[in-house]
């Protein structure tokens, strides 16, 4: 079975379907026989000598291997000069956004070929690594950022060096799927200070993750921008217009504006007016991603860098392309991926009881096949899961027959002491209660890491029991006076001991 | 309360009727005694400063001046005040007194702090005995015909107490310095014993007070006697992981015994500081109770574990080790570590070793905690002793509910010496007899390493399912040796 390599004939497009490494794959592990054209890695620089030596077979003519091979693999949708060399039975996998382009699929069909539009996987978590839509949006974004690095004439990190203070760069990234996560990362890495937009606010998560500042609408009401797709969808009168006050206040403060906002098979919502753009200093940078969409600022020329009172506007639709080297290896392992999926060499069919292969299956046979059923999503927003609160029980401290026996207890010890009728020890034990509950106060404010010192230093205080032996020394009776002394003795001990170990354990403790 | 508190240290007022306040009120002291039961005053609100102060790091060592100024204050104050001769043999009993104090303060380790403790309560017991005895044989105070009975009771609860404190804390400190064997050692029927033993002593104390002058000294003595074999096996009966209950419970006793003190001697000032130490002892036992989620009277009666409601859940399965070099291999990965230590640690003395492993980590710029179990040692707060010794910040060692949250987003865990607080059978096994003992979660982290000497159990007797988890390796040997083998690999 024949893989056809063809040299995109798009003049701006660099990318190729394949590389080297990824063909000489499809040539040892799925067993395809791999064509190429002649110079079609050039431009991402795959040279002719690199596809040989990975066991592949040149061509000179574009011709020979539309008739040679049973697939083709290509990056751009086919011109018609293409779609005439299609065959009956071959397959083509390619972009072919069939969403915007029913006539093109329409002239597939009529050549009786199959078609596969690679951005037509969906997006579940099998399908990933067919997934050639995230891998180009990844790049996309990051090239989004060097390209408005090289128009902005400031650092991205702030320094502070011997010759002056220099102030961070601050980016706002609109829209945070692939790319717009890949543009915040990128930002990020070089040194900017970064916010991040989305009208789905689950993904605030993830802008944080990458290091960013979520921004949050003000908006009264319970509306989410994520569908079950994964993708964001048209919003209300009412949300448009609290977000479009939060781009406009933005605008004023940032110096770059990177905006990614698109929604599946519609124009890209007009996002960054020409009064934003004026609003803005002199000298920022928007990088228009949406721009093959019609773009999401207003001033945006597709395919151009336009310059309005001195911001830069970048409309380029072919930032995947100017990535080339890595854009095609990622594309091509996509394919490879695909490939694999659809059976290799030895089992290769068009199975369209997959539900991965379905979705992507533009044309079979001659037949339009688009759109497919819809798939669900298993990485789609969660829907509300309905929280079993658990009732919070409130525990009523009742009063157990224990702390009666104690209160009863309490009770017959303070008659006890009111019966002894002694003027001089109920003054004793009111002393005595107060204590204990000046005690009870303060150690409980004492924290657990000074619990040691705390022992010891009360341990040395309750040698006030010196007092008790200095009261005895001075009795007339000498053995009461050598017990007294006695107790001195070994009560200073404690004193001295305690003080000084507390002191010594103390001074251990450091920031 | 304060102003009327020596008053019966004068023999002019012995003879007049003390039943109305107001008679009291009226009377003027001399000056010296008035300055001194002022000076008492200052004392006491310097003590209750000095256990303030030490809330926090930065106001504790203010806090232990405190105390040194009031104990200064205390001890002159009662010399112009309230003593009445045996100056000379007053500085003959202190001064060699501070220098064995100091001496055994100066040179003590760290490591050896739980012992001095102990130690230290014994002498206060042992002080609150002479001080009870000398009382009875000669009331160093004048106390009224009427009052005699109070009096005595009042000797008789200090010496019991001091006795009690004093053998106890001998005890512990004989456990603590493992000159005997820290194991809980239990008579068959050791309950009964005590409570023959106390009602032994309520006898005693009957007939103590009943008889007169000489004779009475026959009771007291085998009160003493008694009271001091209760004390023994108590502390006999309580194993060597509950030591921090039976240290700070020995800690209030001793402050108990003082009380007792004050009241035989009508001394404000052993009252309030006796009542201070002593319940800041039982707090700090009831903090490390609930830490173990025991009650305070299962602690204090020795003999672990006999209340299980049923047999515990068997643990088996295969452990996994993890050599030196993967436990350096681990390390080097993880961001966020936590070291968990244990008992185990200041047995083997690695905390000098495992500050340098920390600070090692902490320079590539990785979060290191350590997190501590309230009854982690063998004295409240001990582990946090240890580590401020071999010079960890304080800051980066946290108790186990500032810490316990943080752990499932723990990179690595290196569990030190410790087997029951991190056993999850306290949280899984209603059987366990740790049942509901709060442990740190150590398993929720993505991997845990386990220093130990060895598979056998903790102080509690239960098998621990930690060291049977997938994510937890072993990591055999020496504590020391292997802390030394992992900065070793780090540095290299």
């Amino acid at each position: 079975m024949k893989v056809g390599i063809i040299k995109e004939i798009d003049p701006g497009e660099c990318r190729v379907a394949a590389t080297p490494e990824t063909a000489r794959r499809l040539i040892q592990k799925l067993g395809f026989e791999v064509w190429v054209e002649s110079g079609a890695g050039d431009a991402a620089s795959f040279h002719d000598q690199s596809y040989r030596e990975a066991g592949c077979t040149l061509c000179d003519e574009a011709a020979e291997i539309w008739t040679e091979s049973d697939i083709v693999l290509k990056v751009r949708r086919p011109q018609d000069r293409e779609i005439e060399q299609l065959r009956a039975g071959q397959t083509l996998i390619c972009f072919l956004a069939p969403g915007q382009n029913e006539a093109l699929l329409q002239k597939i069909a009529a050549r009786q070929a199959t078609a596969l539009a690679i951005e037509a996987v969906p997006r579940i978590s099998r399908a990933q690594k067919l997934d050639a839509l995230s891998s180009m949006a990844n790049i996309a974004g990051y090239r989004a950022v060097v390209e408005a690095a090289g128009l902005f004439g400031r650092f991205f990190t702030g320094q502070i060096t011997a010759a002056g203070k220099v102030p961070p760069a601050k980016v706002l990234v609109i829209g945070a799927g692939v790319a717009g996560l890949a543009a915040i990362g990128t930002a990020r890495g070089l040194g900017a200070i970064v916010r991040a937009f989305d009208v789905r606010p689950e993904v605030a998560d993830q802008v944080k993750s990458m290091g960013a500042e979520f921004l949050m609408l003000e908006f009264e009401g319970d509306e989410h921008g994520g569908t079950s797709g994964g993708y964001a969808k048209t919003m209300s009168k009412e949300f448009i217009d609290a977000e479009m006050a939060l781009f406009a206040a933005q605008a004023k403060e940032v110096d770059i504006i990177i905006t990614t906002a698109l929604i599946p098979g519609k124009p890209a919502p007009k996002l960054i007016t020409h009064e934003m753009v004026r609003s803005m200093r002199p000298g920022s940078v928007i990088v228009d991603l949406a721009a093959e969409q019609g773009g999401n600022c207003e001033a945006t020329i597709p395919d151009e860098v336009t310059k309005v009172e001195g911001v830069h506007i970048v409309g380029y639709r072919d930032l995947t392309s100017r990535l080339a080297h890595t854009s095609s290896q990622l594309y091509g392992t996509n394919l490879y991926h695909l490939l694999d999926e659809m059976g290799g060499a030895e089992r290769f069919s068009v199975d369209m009881t997959d539900e991965v292969i379905r979705s992507a299956t533009v044309v079979k046979d001659g037949q339009v096949t688009w759109p497919p059923p819809p798939v669900s999503v298993s990485a789609a927003p969660k829907e509300k899961v309905v929280e079993s609160v658990a009732p919070s029980a409130v525990v009523e401290k009742k009063i157990g027959t224990f702390d009666i026996a104690l209160m009863v207890i309490a009770a017959v010890l303070l008659v006890g002491v009111a019966l002894t009728r002694d003027q001089g020890f109920i003054t004793d034990f009111t002393v005595f209660l107060l204590a204990c509950l000046i005690g009870w106060q303060v150690i409980w404010n004492v924290t657990a890491s000074l619990h040691a010192p705390l022992m010891s230093v009360t341990n040395a205080i309750s040698g006030i029991i010196i007092v008790g032996g200095m009261v005895q020394i001075g009795a007339t009776n000498p053995v009461a006076a050598w017990l007294g002394g006695l107790a001195i003795f070994v009560a200073t001990i404690n004193i001295a001991g305690g003080f000084l170990i507390t002191h010594r354990m103390l001074s251990l403790f450091r920031k | 309360m304060f102003c009327c508190l020596d008053d019966r240290l004068l023999p002019y007022i012995k003879d007049m009727p003390f039943s109305h306040p107001l008679v009291i009120a009226s009377q003027t002291l001399p000056l010296n005694q008035s300055l001194a039961t002022v000076a008492y005053i200052v004392a006491a609100v310097l003590f209750i400063f000095s256990l303030a102060g030490l809330s926090h790091q930065t106001s504790a060592k203010r806090g232990n001046l405190l105390g040194i100024i009031g104990m200064v204050l205390a001890v002159g104050a009662t010399v112009f005040g309230v003593m009445n001769g045996g100056y000379l043999w007053m500085v003959v009993a202190i001064l060699p007194a501070i220098l064995i104090g100091a001496r055994l303060a100066a040179r003590l380790s760290m490591d050896h702090l739980p012992q001095l403790v102990a130690m230290l309560h014994s002498f206060v017991g042992l002080a609150a005995v002479f001080v009870g005895i000398s009382s009875h044989i000669e009331a160093g105070i004048a106390v009224p015909d009427g009052e005699m009975l109070i009096h005595k009771i009042e000797i008789y609860v200090g010496v019991f107490i001091g006795a009690l404190t004093f053998t106890g804390s001998i005890v512990a400190f004989l456990k603590l310095a493992e000159l005997v064997g820290g194991r809980a050692v239990t008579l068959p029927g050791r309950h009964v014993l005590n409570v023959v033993l106390m009602l032994t002593c309520v006898g005693l104390g009957i007939w103590y007070c009943r008889v007169e002058g000489e004779d009475a000294l026959v009771p007291l003595l085998i009160m003493t006697a008694i009271s001091s074999l209760i004390g023994v096996h108590l502390v006999m009966a309580i194993g060597g992981a509950d030591m921090p209950v039976v240290v700070s419970m020995l800690n209030s006793y001793s402050g108990w015994a003082a009380a007792a003190a004050g009241f035989m001697l009508k001394n404000h000032l052993l009252i309030v500081t006796g009542a201070l130490v002593g319940s800041s002892g039982a707090i700090l036992s009831y903090i490390m109770c609930a830490a173990m989620n025991r009650s305070f009277l299962s602690v204090i009666m020795g003999g672990f574990g006999s209340g299980a409601g049923g047999p515990a859940a068997v643990v088996e399965g295969t452990t996994k080790e993890f050599s030196v070099d993967e436990t350096v291999a681990m390390l080097e990965e993880a961001q966020c570590i936590v070291i968990v230590p244990g008992y185990g640690m200041a047995v083997a003395q690695a905390q000098h070793s495992l500050a340098e492993v920390v600070k090692t980590l902490l320079k590539r710029n990785k979060e290191v905690r350590f997190a501590i179990h309230p009854v982690a040692g063998r004295l409240p707060g001990h582990m946090n002793v240890l580590l401020a010794e071999a010079n960890v910040p304080y800051d980066i060692v946290l108790e186990m509910d500032e810490i316990n949250e943080d752990m499932s987003d723990t990179d690595a865990i290196l569990v030190i010496g410790a087997n029951d607080i991190v056993n999850p059978a306290a949280l899984d096994d209603p059987n366990s007899p740790i049942a509901g003992m709060p442990v740190i979660e150590v398993w929720t982290a993505k991997t845990c390493v386990v220093m130990k000497r060895g598979m056998s159990t903790g102080y509690a007797g239960v098998g621990n399912p930690l060291f049977f988890k997938d994510n937890t390796y072993m990591l055999f040997g020496d504590a020391k040796q292997n802390v030394d083998a992992i900065l070793r690999g780090l540095q290299r």
